[in-house]
């Protein structure tokens, strides 16, 4: 199994909630980050004291898939974050050695 | 993260504190006691009527649309203090210091309160003792009953009198709270508060409109250009430099956390600064009206120009510019609004939004760390003020005024001056006195721990947000 984050632009995160769960993925944890790459951050000005923010806000998937599920995942995931410019964000894949479904006790990949 | 030693020694401090402060209360409330008890003894009918004179007292009438006016004034001025400033400067600290800042505007209106109805409005506006102060003749308000004082507001209660100088009184420490926002210990605040408002506010408030020098010199200031604007002002200056800067001051983001909170302030300062300009006329008349229109105009034009002057200086024009605007304009108008029109009033908006836009833009040159602005919009806009009451000041306007250099009287912008640079003077000195003292009994300033912490939760063990 595997664990796929995905760090996206956060007006992004309806489409791409939107096609993974038209392709089959039952759910998703999803948390707002902020961090930055190469896309630059913003100026903001209060009372002539001008600050330099370097951060930009981003949301961050996290999706629990089987090792099958994975590379539709993240085709699926891309398609739909992408806008072509800076910024668009990045998908990591770690190992994921266990899952259990608390309501039942089931694990593995019948608990994704 | 609680260090036993020093909370040991934080909880022996403050029961220290805690027991001067509690002392001190009773013994004011003792010798109130032992004073208003000799007062009652008198019977003050009893007085007046053995000053037998050949020519009878002027019998005044109270007028209850003066009255209904004035009360509704002292209403709008407290809105000022609370939670207009306490909101305004809230918006504007970080997060984790927002319930510091609105308590010590709201705190302060409490205390002083207090001390003005035991002995503030006395010494203000008591009985004249040789130009400088103020007697203790209507010390706990002994005298200061329904019968109009036949010179302060000659047709409202006396005590309505009082309680409309009482909001002053209030809101001028208030003020100063801005400078030294978020590194100023608590109890330090309570303390400055409590003697600034006694040693500094009541003399100057006796100079200028308690019968003191300044105001039988013909010193105009109609509704607290000198008395609030430029004591709190300078007072605040003082209070920036001997504080010191904030932590990370200069590098880490101290950006305002809730420029709505600000916006509602200011909405709040500007309605009841109504009160505050256009109540000083102390009755429901055309004097009213007038200074109602001057305020209104000043700070509609001073919110435009600053906000123009941003725009074409900084590339984007910003509601804090707008907001601070709008302010500067009020509090610069202020001791000039019951004695110009509209235009004049025009004119004072325009420089209050560029001299004010610049002070605060060149603070950062000079080096202190005045966080919420009092000394560029308050200081700055007061001095201008007076000032520009000894230019703009009409006898047509108001006769019980002057005319200022514009209308052929030079010598009123000298009368000016000098109440600027008394008030200004007296301010610097007794603040730093009073920082002093302060400082010995309790210390001015947070750890930098607890300055890192947030005020809320090392001052008050309070969070504003979950």
């Amino acid at each position: 199994m595997k664990m796929i984050e995905a760090i996206v632009k956060p007006f992004k995160l309806d489409e791409v909630k939107d096609a993974l769960l038209e392709m089959g993925v039952q759910g998703m944890t999803v948390t707002e980050v902020k961090g930055f790459g190469r896309q630059k951050g913003h100026k903001e000005t209060y009372r002539g004291q001008e600050y330099t923010i370097e951060f930009v806000p981003k949301v961050k998937i996290e999706v629990a898939v089987t090792d099958a599920q994975m590379p539709r995942v993240i085709e699926t995931i891309t398609r739909a974050a992408k806008t072509g410019s800076i910024g668009d964000g990045k998908i990591f894949v770690r190992d994921l050695t266990a899952a259990v479904r608390i309501r039942t006790g089931e694990t593995g990949e019948t608990a994704l | 993260m609680i260090d036993p030693e020093q909370d040991d020694n934080r909880k022996r401090r403050r029961q220290g504190v805690f027991s001067i402060i509690g002392l001190t209360i009773a013994v004011m409330l003792g010798t109130l006691a032992v004073f208003t008890g000799s007062v009652a003894a008198q019977d003050p009918a009893a007085t007046s009527a053995q000053v037998v004179a050949p020519v009878a007292a002027p019998v005044l009438k109270i007028d209850t649309g003066d009255t209904a006016w004035v009360l509704t004034s002292t209403a709008l001025v407290l809105a000022m203090t609370m939670p207009g400033l306490a909101l305004f400067y809230g918006g504007l600290v970080r997060s984790k210091n927002v319930l510091s800042t609105i308590m010590q505007s709201v705190v302060i209106l409490c205390l002083v309160s207090l001390l003005w109805i035991l002995v503030g409005y006395s010494l203000a506006f008591g009985p004249d003792k040789g130009g400088l102060i103020g007697g203790l003749e209507w010390m706990g308000l002994s005298g200061v009953g329904s019968e109009p004082h036949p010179v302060y507001g000659p047709t409202i209660p006396h005590q309505v009198f009082m309680l409309f100088q009482l909001m002053f009184a209030a809101i001028t420490p208030a003020l100063i709270t801005g400078a030294v926002a978020e590194r100023m210990k608590f109890s330090a605040l309570l303390l400055f508060a409590a003697l600034w408002s006694l040693v500094i506010y009541t003399p100057v408030a006796h100079w200028i409109w308690g019968g003191g020098w300044l105001g039988k010199m013909g010193a105009l200031d109609f509704a607290g250009g000198a008395v609030v604007h430029i004591s709190s002002g300078v007072s605040a200056l003082v209070c920036a430099i001997i504080l010191g800067k904030r932590k990370g001051h200069g590098a880490d983001y101290m950006a305002p956390h809730n420029l709505p909170f600000t916006l509602l302030g200011t909405g709040l300062l500007w309605f009841g600064w109504f009160g505050f300009n256009a109540g000083s006329a102390l009755g429901a008349n055309g004097l009213a009206g007038s200074t109602f229109l001057a305020t209104h105009a000043a700070a509609a034009t001073a919110a435009l120009v600053w906000m123009g002057v941003e725009w074409a200086h900084r590339g984007k024009p910003t509601v804090l510019g707008l907001a601070s605007g709008a302010v500067a304009g009020l509090a610069t108008v202020t001791p000039a609004s019951g004695y110009i029109g509209p235009f004049s009033a025009i004119v004072i908006g325009v420089f209050a939004g560029i001299l004010c836009y610049f002070a605060v833009v060149w603070k950062g040159r000079m080096g202190y760390d005045d966080s919420l602005d009092v000394v560029g919009i308050h200081g700055v806009g007061g001095v201008f003020g007076i000032l520009a009451t000894g230019l703009l000041a009409s006898k047509a306007i108001n006769a019980a005024g002057a005319d200022g250099l514009l209308f052929g009287n030079a010598g009123q912008l000298g009368i000016q001056a000098i109440m600027v640079v008394a008030v200004a003077l007296f301010s610097v000195v007794g603040t730093w006195v009073i920082l002093k003292v302060v400082d010995a009994a309790v210390g001015l300033r947070v750890s930098p721990e607890d300055e890192s912490t947030g005020l809320d939760l090392s001052q008050h063990n309070e969070r504003a947000y979950s």
